[in-house]
């Protein structure tokens, strides 16, 4: 609790104690004292008055200070006239119990939103203090932003990364929870790329600063964080547009309650106490508090997940999505080509790939690379002569025979007979001495979580789900085959995806786009929520994305859409259950049937329960893997 | 440019809504936000605007709400 709000609860308890003694004080107290009846009236306001003051004195001052300035629909110029009102009628213990509990309201609201700002910000708490860099062989200890790129910075175990940058000495482990909501460590030796919001578990680094702190991750993803609120979901505009005319609709009743019904049917005492009633109730706090918390709070509890959603807009989205657009390379499967098969003619496949591993390890291309991590002998065969030819293949030389490894063009060239082989992926032929031996398939694998996370995701309500790749159409079908999905488009370039994309998303609104974010800019933006994965590290998906998967794991998709359908439901919640007290609480009161303490339940408790269901959505429970 | 302070004892949403709508009446301004749950206040204007404006900015929080503070 901040200093005021220790100060409101003083005055609040010591309201509320004077206000019991002065309710307990038996009626058969006060005559013995004082003579007659009018004398004990006076007296009883009188008492009741000093409660009413220590609690309420800055709402009546403030309450004046707007009168003077017009501002006449100020929920505190709004309360002082229904607990003065209160008063002139004689409802003494009500007009106290009023201003009372709309002070504690107004107490519990300030406590809950500051818990909620500090729980956020605690998620949050990524933000570096100090950097350690180096400076003409000392070490210097200030802020993050006096560094500049290209400088030498140090990191001791436990620290936090101040700035992304690259290693240069040292090798440690780092734990990335506070980025990705998963605490495996990641560890990193020289050359490698740090980035700035991590921690360093175990060993000491030197790390060549690669920009500055305004343009480093930790800054970018704060950035992002605290915009979020910004782009307002409709459910939240919709609650703005409401409170304002909700209020000046029910105190217009209010007047009119006041002063048409008893020109008809006399006793306006009664009128009047009704049309305070509605007074009470009209402050629309409830929904215009609890609305914005339960988003903030979702927004947090997601980013605590890796889960960087930046509006609550999207979340309106997630929460309703139809059709899940993914990218298939890099999305879907790895991006990265495996060896899935070997075949050879004489039956020995670990010599067949031990012989096409020592050919392609003087290639850097992705799929020599592959092969040579496929290949788990440590004596390679000595191969001399080795030459690369662009678009087929290598040749060597291998005890004196040619040694061949490539594509079928390499074989047909070379007139050697083979036999094509018809695997899904790319098939490298491998050939001695002019004779066929045998050959290595390599696929693209498929993430051992995509099929998991795609069956979550029609559990979540996501009708419909296609794959747009640029690969071939029998690669692109057997993948959608294999993992369950609804549809495939093959073969597209990139400006296919967009239109594909575009009539999807015009056909059917609710469309979600997962992809990489880093060759997917457009068709990202064009979706109506655009997801970008494994952006940890990368700038330019975090820029181009609406949600933003921190780690390269589809399973976060699923989740995400479930934290934004919790939260939609909560805010649904909030409304109607708001809403419908409140009806309640104004027709019941304009009959008569509602008295001063059913409307404080209405405004007050109504606001303390909405904002209590809002909180929840903070607390994001571990999904169950 | 863009420039954010923190604000102290924002305790109500209404009056963070009539912070912003009047600092967005003051000459030069070109977007303001004022956010209610992390309270933070945003002004975008040009650079020799920025002292004028946010002088401006401080009385109109003190008139609209008394308590809250801007932190410069």
């Amino acid at each position: 609790m901040t200093r005021r709000q220790k100060k409101n609860l003083r005055r609040i308890l010591l309201a509320a104690v004077l206000t019991l003694a002065v309710a307990l004080i038996p009626a058969g107290l006060l005559p013995t004292v004082w003579g007659g009846e009018e004398e004990r009236t006076l007296l009883r306001l009188l008492l009741f008055l000093c409660p009413y003051l220590v609690v309420g004195g800055d709402v009546l001052l403030s309450a004046g200070r707007n009168l003077l300035r017009g501002q006449l629909l100020d929920e505190k110029f709004l309360m002082a006239i229904s607990t003065v009102g209160a008063f002139a009628l004689g409802e003494y213990t009500e007009g106290v119990a009023v201003m009372l509990l709309y002070q504690v309201g107004e107490l519990f609201q300030g406590i809950a939103v500051g818990k909620s700002r500090r729980h956020i910000a605690s998620l949050m708490d990524i933000r570096p203090d100090t950097a350690c860099v180096l400076r003409q062989g000392e070490y210097l200890t200030v802020s993050p932003d006096e560094v500049a790129a290209g400088e030498t910075i140090r990191l001791l175990p436990g620290e936090r990364i101040p700035l992304d940058g690259r290693v240069i000495t040292g090798e440690s482990s780092l734990n990335t929870a506070a980025l990705t909501g998963e605490s495996l460590p990641r560890s990193v030796s020289p050359g490698d790329r740090v980035i700035s919001g991590v921690v360093n578990m175990s060993g000491e680094l030197l790390v060549c600063v690669e920009s500055v702190y305004a343009e480093s991750t930790v800054s970018r993803i704060l950035e992002l964080v605290e915009n979020a609120a910004e782009k307002k979901a409709r459910v939240e505009s919709f609650i703005t547009r409401f409170a304002h005319w909700y209020t000046p609709c029910v105190v217009a009743v209010a007047l009119l309650l006041g002063i048409i019904p008893p020109l008809f049917v006399g006793n306006p005492a009664e009128w009047i106490s009704r049309a305070l009633i509605f007074l009470v109730v009209s402050c629309p706090c409830a929904l215009v508090i609890s609305v914005p918390l339960s988003f903030f709070g979702g927004i947090g509890g997601a980013s605590r997940h890796g889960i960087l959603i930046k509006g609550a807009s999207y979340m309106e989205v997630l929460a309703g999505a139809h059709t899940v657009v993914f990218d298939k390379t890099g999305t879907l499967t790895r991006g990265a080509f495996r060896v899935a098969e070997v075949h050879a003619v004489d039956g020995q496949e670990q010599a067949l790939l031990a012989l096409a591993a020592a050919v392609e390890a003087h290639s850097n291309h992705p799929i020599a690379r592959s092969v040579c991590e496929a290949c788990r002998e440590e004596a390679l065969p000595a191969v001399t002569a080795i030459c690369e030819v662009a678009g087929q293949g290598m040749t060597a030389m291998l005890n004196g025979l040619p040694v061949l490894v490539g594509n079928g063009r390499l074989m047909a060239e070379n007139s050697i007979s083979y036999t094509p082989f018809a695997g899904i992926g790319t098939v490298l032929y491998v050939a001695v001495g002019g004779v066929y031996r045998g050959c290595l398939l390599l696929a693209d694998e498929i993430k051992p979580e995509t099929k998991a996370s795609l069956a979550a995701l029609k559990a979540c309500g996501v009708r419909r789900t296609v794959m747009l790749t640029g690969d071939r159409a029998e690669i692109g079908e057997a993948v959608a085959r294999e993992i369950g999905l609804d549809e495939a488009y093959c073969e597209l370039l990139p400006g296919d995806k967009v239109a594909r994309v575009d009539a999807m998303r015009t056909a059917r609104p609710g469309l979600i786009y997962v992809g990489d974010g880093i060759n997917d800019a457009p068709v990202l933006s064009l979706a109506d929520v655009g997801v970008a994965m494994g952006a940890l590290g990368s700038d330019a998906a975090i820029e181009a994305a609406d949600v933003v998967l921190m780690e390269d794991r589809l399973s976060k998709l699923p989740q995400a859409i479930q934290i934004s359908r919790r939260t939609m439901r909560i805010v649904r919640q909030n409304i109607i259950f708001a809403l419908g007290v409140k009806g309640l609480a104004l027709l019941l009161g304009a009959f008569g049937y509602a008295n001063m303490w059913g409307a404080i339940f209405a405004d007050v408790g109504v606001m303390v329960l909405a904002i209590l269901n809002a909180m929840r959505t903070m607390y994001v429970k571990k999904r169950k893997e | 440019m863009k420039k954010t302070w923190q604000l102290e004892d924002l305790d109500c949403a209404h009056c963070a809504m009539k912070m912003q709508e009047g600092i967005a009446k003051v000459d030069g301004v070109i977007s303001v936000s004022v956010n209610y749950l992390s309270a933070r206040l945003t002004i975008e204007a040009e650079e020799k605007d920025m002292n004028r404006i946010i002088q401006e900015a401080v009385k109109i929080c003190r008139r609209i709400e008394p308590d809250c503070r801007i932190l410069l």
